[in-house]
């Protein structure tokens, strides 16, 4: 009977370390940990372009996240699109004429709505709209700009 | 044995082939209860495979094999397992499961199917190893026996639910004379003491033909001579009389099928 | 030319008889399952052959493997200067692929050729056939509790590959090649998704599992019952296993993530 007690543990212990190893990549590895579970209130933002952003992606002040982007549509009215920010609801001192801006993390790197504190006293709560945003930079356009004044240069050197 | 009653096992009429081969060809026997009941035959002829049609493992072509009145192969598998439980099977190698003692090998089958206590378990499996003289080897694990005590593990594991047959595939071959002498003198001395009935697939015909009280000979699909041991061993049939006496050549020949040697040795492959 | 095509024919209707049987045996197996919840010990018994005994290639592969990630992630990423990345790399890597498909490969290297080596020599042996003989249903009494520790083994096997993968990618790109330990799991935490990769690498370990442990009784209940026949079945299972964990993964992957 020993034997299979000593079999009933280790099964035991196999069992144990799946599981953990499980909850591991649930909490550390996943998002599981930071996906805020609903809570937290939403603002609205329109961009007239918003690059590679996705649902998911962070919300940030002064470089620390602050919250998610929880969906995005397209107005077609406007042709433009609009973002929805869902901010964690312990960040509610953010000033509603704060100024949405969407960045590259790196060159290469994922895209975020980085947030600039404006100077109002009133602050953004559930179901707000941020009036003042910059779309992201494209960067084939910024090539092509480039590449366009370059040309120009050139020709009124001629 | 004097008085013949109703057959225990009633084979009618028996058709069986693996693929295009034929392996019984109109086959009809009976197995008397009681009796210990000898089927005898050159490897090869499908002994084994009787066995595996008696105990409903395999199904016939056509034809009915009937046991204690009922057809096996009409049985639902549930009533094909409670058949089973009141037969036994001894395998040619003894089919004990390697990863288990004897002991539990024995109370396998006590304990999958009666449900008894574990005490209870534990006498009757001692009394079982006690009848075939391995009491004393109950904590071996099947690897650790030698052929002829697998053997006995295995009758004392087919006794354990008390079946009223014993069915047992070649249990003399390979096996040292001394070992031979227990087996027949434990398989005879069963029959007698719990009132079985025993078949006995064989084709060692001395020892067969010693414990035996019928015997049935079949070759090439079909039985071809059947009787008490006597008459058979003194018979005048060519068949009977090559196959119990040994004799090399004469109606089985020696010779697998083949062309003529000359046309074989002239001729290009 | 009608050879060929009898030929072809018979091939045809050898495979469909393969499947035929690989399924009514599914069947029985199934069936069998219910009668585990009765008799928990035989299951532990075999979880314990099927999972544990598997569980240090499985370990140790993962622990290499993450490592390598790690190394060759960080001298690809660093080229781009993106190697806070590297643990996104790392790990969704394993999650979504390597963790389900490898260990499913170790697994059927390990725990399926033993089981088909197991069943086919109790064949061989005559030991189902007894079994049958004893009134007992060798399908639902050594296939079923098999059939099912390879089911609950295989994803746990394959969460233990990832999780360690992702340690050994942590030890060297983090203490090793100094890669920011704050980036490292921040960027995975932000890129890796509970539901899209874990979830889809947990059900991905649970076919693969479903299916090889399947495939490594289906070899072993149908070996021809001499050493030989055993050995075949054997390489069979690993063959085959092999090529169905890669097969099924490229149509679960184009199912879960291709959108
Ligand atoms: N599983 C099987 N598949 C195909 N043929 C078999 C199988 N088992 C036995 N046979 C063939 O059936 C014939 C009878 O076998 P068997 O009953 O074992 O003979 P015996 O027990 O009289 O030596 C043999 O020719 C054997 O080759
Ligand atoms: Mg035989």
């Amino acid at each position: 009977m020993s034997h299979s007690r000593s079999v009933e543990v280790m099964v035991g212990a196999f069992m144990a370390a799946g599981f953990v190893a499980l909850f591991f990549l649930a909490m550390q590895v996943s998002n599981l940990s930071t996906t805020s579970t609903g809570e937290g209130y939403l603002v609205a933002a329109r961009f007239d372009n918003i690059g590679s952003l996705k649902v998911r992606s962070p919300v940030t002040m002064a470089g620390v996240r602050v919250g998610r982007v929880s969906g995005i549509e397209y107005d077609s009215e406007t042709y433009e699109a609009v973002v929805n920010l869902r901010i964690e609801s312990r960040f509610d001192k953010i000033p509603d004429d704060s100024f949405a801006k969407i960045f590259t993390a790196g060159l290469l790197g994922e895209q975020y709505v980085g947030l600039d504190p404006g100077g109002s006293e009133e602050y953004l709560k559930g179901g707000d709209e941020i009036s003042l945003t910059q779309p992201a930079l494209v960067l084939e356009e910024i090539i092509g700009q480039f590449l366009f004044s370059k040309a120009q240069e050139d020709a009124t050197d001629e | 044995m004097t008085s013949v009653s109703k057959p225990l096992v009633k084979v009618r009429d028996l058709y069986f082939s693996r693929g295009d081969k034929a392996i019984f060809e109109g086959v009809d026997l009976d197995i008397y209860r009681g009796w210990i009941t000898a089927i005898m035959g050159p490897s090869g002829t499908g002994k084994t495979t009787l066995l595996k049609l008696i105990g409903g493992q395999l199904r016939p072509d056509s034809g009915t094999i009937e046991v204690d009145g009922v057809d096996v192969h009409r049985l639902g598998s549930g009533d094909l397992y409670r058949l089973r439980k009141r037969m036994g099977m001894l395998f040619q190698s003894g089919a004990l499961l390697t990863d288990i003692s004897v002991f539990d090998n024995v109370a396998y089958p006590l304990r999958e199917h009666t449900g008894l206590p574990e005490t209870m378990i534990r006498k009757l499996v001692l009394l079982k190893l006690e009848a075939v003289g391995l009491r004393g080897a109950r904590d071996l694990m099947p690897g650790e026996l030698s052929g002829g005590m697998a053997r006995r593990v295995a009758l004392a594991r087919a006794m354990a639910l008390d079946p009223m047959m014993i069915m047992y595939d070649e249990p003399f071959t390979g096996q040292d004379p001394i070992s031979l002498g227990v087996l027949v003198k434990l398989i005879s001395s069963l029959n007698d003491a719990s009132r079985l009935t025993s078949i006995i697939v064989s084709h060692d015909v001395e020892e067969t033909a010693q414990i035996a009280d019928y015997i049935y000979v079949i070759s090439r699909g079909k039985v071809v001579d059947q009787g008490m041991p006597d008459q058979m061993m003194n018979s005048d049939a060519p068949w009977t009389r090559q196959f119990m006496k040994g004799l090399p050549d004469g109606p089985a020949a020696f010779h697998y099928p083949a062309p003529e040697l000359e046309k074989d040795l002239m001729g290009r492959s | 030319m009608l050879d060929v095509l009898a030929r072809l024919g018979r091939i045809g209707i050898g495979i469909l008889g393969h499947i035929g049987r690989g399924h009514l045996l599914l069947l029985s197996i199934l069936g069998g399952i219910p009668l585990l919840a009765r008799r928990p010990r035989l299951l532990i018994a075999q979880i314990y052959a099927v999972g544990v005994l598997s569980m240090l290639i499985i370990a140790v592969s993962g622990t290499f493997v993450g490592m390598v990630l790690g190394l060759q992630g960080y001298y690809i990423l660093s080229q781009f200067g993106a190697e806070q990345t590297l643990g996104v790399m790392v790990a969704a890597s394993l999650v979504r692929e390597l963790g389900p498909v490898v260990a499913a490969l170790l697994f059927a290297g390990r725990a399926g050729s033993a089981l088909t080596a197991e069943i086919g020599l109790m064949g061989a042996t005559e030991q189902l056939s007894g079994l049958e003989m004893m009134a007992v249903n060798p399908i639902k009494r050594i296939l079923a509790p098999r059939f099912l520790a390879g089911v609950i083994s295989m994803p746990l096997l394959a969460a233990v590959f990832s999780a360690l993968g992702v340690m050994g990618g942590y030890f060297v790109g983090v203490g090793l090649l100094g890669v920011d330990d704050g980036a490292f799991w921040s960027q995975m935490q932000t890129k890796i998704d509970l539901h899209e990769d874990v979830y889809n690498g947990v059900i991905k370990s649970l076919v693969f599992g479903f299916v090889c442990t399947w495939i490594a009784l289906f070899q072993g209940y149908y070996a021809t019952p001499t050493s030989e026949g055993v050995s075949r079945a054997t390489t069979r299972t690993v063959v085959h296993s092999s090529l169905a964990v890669l097969g099924l993964d490229f149509i679960l992957t184009a199912l879960m993530f291709g959108d």
